[in-house]
């Protein structure tokens, strides 16, 4: 056996967890004791049913203090899990939380192995690694540093909106970034809103009114994310706001420009059924409440060509300023929340349904529009080809999610929103006939069940299981092919407009959004939260947190949730006054550093500067990646509670050879 | 032929990707072989050449795990650091008559679990095919050769 260092004063604990039988079924968690109290810093050890538990957490501290234990090493689930908790159980029996660490013989050996003997044998292995690595490890506290008590809010749909409200109304400044000229998102194209059948509007627009009035919040639209550096607590963001050319204080939504502007391009907000002109207002609620030029649309500003819209006779306030500039925002946070929303999955990926070709076979969005009393038809709902009130219609869920050529998840929210489709369009069309093609009726919300069956009675809507397979129009009718798998027969149907929910996807630059900002996104680009129960709302980088559809499809009542616990998170971090910065950092041994500064080109942070021709490490700018400690050339660099010493005894243990 | 041996592997997994993806394998109950054992490392960019050569000396193979490139790395840049790092020790390697494919570097997210079992699966595999890594008999004939030098 190696003999190591402070092996006299070192007593340590092992505790071992059966995790039920999540480990106890594939580890002999009494051969690792056995094993483990062989090794000469370990005096005690013992296995149990739930470490995490209170009863298991109760053992480590009467074990620390009847046995002066110095050290302990819980061989559990992952440190993701149960570091913290375990680190504060040492706390409590008067350890440092560095004494605490964690062999993770759960993720990492018995639910990935099956042979018994092996898995035991490997865990061993893992807890003994651990247990080089705890005896080696400093006492550290955390070091204390200041923080900017300012949140930025990305994205300003219903999300964003329900975040920067909660942050706001607490106390604290946010800033919230839009992209688009206004904020309302998703939201504000909706007609009603399922299942109590409010009005989006009437809920969403005071909020954005709220938004646009409260002292704490800055709207910034137009605006996109260039680049954030730094970490929790001091965030330093590069905002770029592209120019509106209209100075939202100055205007008076005359809509007189509108009126000479003689460009005309597809409405966004009204999903491409009507047409807007290059100078607009989004919708009349928008927020900030002012025209803006589309400048891709407009015939020019520089040169000017047109320039119409400027003219003292049309803009009377002067509002129109074709010199805007772009600008390079820089503020610092300590909070982020990204709220970064969804669009829908291109129809035109499904050509069999031909959402491109046909005029009458329209997205759910486009639906909402032609529902809502400010879409293009004032509410009434006509056929985009010829604008009859169509008789027959027809919902097709799942156009593209649950399906693997497209998108294989489900998109939560289509089914309840078809079913609200066609309660609204059964109102508006007392003789309507409306059917509906579904895989699964997924209502799964509050009150969902109740909403499905009563737009089944009164609609007397036809839901037929199975999968729409083709549509096309011919003669002014849209016709729709498919398979009844309930009745296990062929469909032929013929309405007069069909329509197709579409998966909700991420926005399509999200992946560079979380580089940016170093989280992650999972296998169908939604942004990866830090862990589905632990952490819903968290990233992987501390102090930026995840809300909406940018996370998962979801619900508008799920995601105000969420972004109400993604502020109640940040409030936790913005109402301290210091917050604990990692103490694990690089470490310079001055007297032989040789001051070559090696270390100070591959600092990512700029945390180490030369002083009196020697390398000095700044802790609170340190984050602990240890670049440097591989770098030095001297060795003289190395990570706290990391060190190259615990790497090799940790090597050492892994082989078995101690 | 020589006996089929279990090879031994290390893993230096980086915490928030390597690790987490190898984590990720776990919660789906993936399968793979049971002689990996791993190392939590902050950052891929944090492993010395030397950490590796010292794990050669133990296991037949080392592989790294890390976030991946370009713009993944919870360090900025970590990851390039190593990924030139391995660059360098694999020439290394072959100047010691160790074959470079001993040292497997990949970029595993926190969501490829799926991977990451793959992964080990593929190198054990490759590992088997190499056989036992016996240092004293590497390199016994060839000699140096030095670049421009002959």
């Amino acid at each position: 056996m190696e003999s190591f260092l402070r092996k006299d004063q070192e007593k340590l604990g092992v505790f071992v967890c059966h995790c039920g039988r999540n480990i106890a079924a594939t580890v002999d968690t009494k051969r690792v004791v056995e094993e483990i109290l062989k090794h000469p810093a370990v005096v005690h050890a013992e296995d149990y049913d739930y470490v995490c538990s209170d009863p298991g957490q109760a053992l480590i501290e009467k074990a620390i203090m009847e046995k002066r234990l110095t050290g302990v090493v819980v061989a559990a689930c992952s440190p993701s899990l149960h570091e913290t908790t375990f680190r504060e159980t040492v706390k409590r029996a008067g350890l440092n939380t560095y004494k605490c660490e964690i062999a993770n013989i759960r993720e990492q050996d018995s639910w990935v192995h099956e042979d018994r003997e092996k898995a035991t044998e490997k865990a061993v292995k893992l807890t003994k690694s651990a247990v080089e690595k705890v005896i080696r490890n400093e006492a550290l506290r955390p070091v204390k540093v200041g923080l900017y008590k300012k949140a930025l809010v990305i994205g300003g749909g219903i999300a964003g909106i329900r975040a920067a409200l909660d942050i706001a109304d607490a106390g604290f400044p946010v800033v919230l970034v839009e992209r688009k000229p206004t904020i309302g998102g998703h939201m504000a194209q909706l007609a009603e809103t399922f299942p109590t059948l409010d009005c989006a509007s009437c809920i969403l627009t005071p909020l954005m009114s709220a938004v646009a009035h409260h002292p704490n919040i800055k709207v910034l639209t137009l605006s996109e994310i260039v680049d954030v550096e730094g970490y929790l607590g001091n965030f330093h963001v590069c905002i770029k706001k592209h120019p509106r050319y209209v100075e939202p204080d100055k205007c008076n939504l005359c809509n007189e420009c509108g009126n000479v502007c003689p460009v005309a391009v597809s409405s966004e907000f009204d999903e491409g059924l009507s047409l807007r002109k290059a100078i607009y207002i989004p919708f009349p609620q928008a927020v900030p409440s002012s025209y803006v030029i589309d400048i891709n649309a407009c015939l020019g500003t520089s040169p000017l060509i047109c320039g119409k819209c400027a003219e003292p006779e049309v803009c009377g306030p002067q509002a129109v300023n074709f010199d805007d500039q772009e600008e390079i925002i820089k503020e610092n946070f300590g909070v982020i929340i990204v709220a970064t929303g969804y669009e829908l999955y291109n129809p035109t990926n499904l050509g069999e349904y031909g959402a491109d070709v046909y005029p009458d076979v329209i997205t759910s969005l486009q639906f909402e529009r032609l529902l809502s009393p400010s879409g293009p038809t004032g509410g009434i709902p006509k056929r985009p080809s010829d604008e009859e009130i169509p008789k027959k219609i027809a919902f097709i869920h799942c156009a593209g999610s649950r399906d693997e050529r497209h998108q294989p998840y489900c998109s939560h929210i289509c089914c309840t929103y078809s079913a609200k489709h066609a309660l609204l369009f059964k109102e508006l069309v007392p003789d309507a006939e409306i059917h509906s093609f579904y895989i699964d009726i997924r209502a799964v919300g509050k009150n969902y069940e109740d909403f499905i069956r009563r737009v089944q009675e009164e609609t007397g809507i036809h839901y037929t299981r199975g999968k729409v397979s083709r549509i096309y129009e011919q003669n002014g009718k849209v016709k729709i092919f498919g398979v009844d798998t309930l009745l296990d027969k062929r469909i032929e149907l013929e309405v007069d407009m069909a329509v197709l929910a579409l998966p909700m996807v991420p926005v399509p630059d999200i992946q560079d959004l979380a580089s940016k900002m170093r989280i992650q996104i999972d296998g169908n680009n939604f942004l990866q939260e830090l862990h589905p129960k632990l952490h819903p709302v968290e990233s992987a980088t501390s102090g930026i947190f995840l809300a909406g559809v940018a996370q998962s499809p979801k619900d508008i009542q799920d995601t105000v949730a969420q972004a109400s616990a993604c502020a109640s998170k940040a409030l936790g971090i913005l109402t301290q006054e210091k917050i604990s910065h990692i103490p694990t950092v690089a470490t310079v041994d001055e007297e032989d550093c040789s001051g070559c500064s090696f270390c100070i080109s591959v600092c990512p942070y700029g945390a180490i500067k030369l002083v009196d021709g020697k390398a000095l490490v700044e802790e609170v700018l340190c984050e602990g990646c240890g670049i440097c400690v591989s770098t030095c050339p001297s060795g003289v660099i190395d990570l706290r509670n990391h060190t190259d010493e615990q790497v090799s005894f940790m090597i050492r243990a892994l082989a078995g050879e101690i | 032929m020589e006996e089929e041996i279990e090879p031994r592997i290390l893993a230096f997994l980086c915490q928030w990707c390597g690790y987490q993806g190898a984590d990720m394998a776990g919660t789906s109950r993936l399968k793979y072989p049971p002689s990996i054992v791993s190392i939590l490392v902050p950052c891929s960019g944090r492993i010395k050449i030397a950490h590796v050569l010292e794990a050669l000396t133990k296991f037949e193979g080392v592989l790294i795990a890390g976030c991946h490139v370009p713009s993944d790395c919870h360090y900025i840049n970590g990851n390039f650091k190593c990924l030139n790092r391995v660059a360098l020790l694999k020439k290394i390697l072959e100047q010691m008559g160790i074959d470079p494919a001993r040292v497997r570097l990949e970029w595993i997210s926190a969501t490829e679990g799926r991977k990451f079992a793959r992964v080990v699966g593929e190198f054990n595999q490759e590992l088997k095919e190499l056989g036992p890594l016996n240092l004293a008999h590497t390199n016994k004939n060839d000699s140096i050769s030095l670049p421009g030098v002959k």
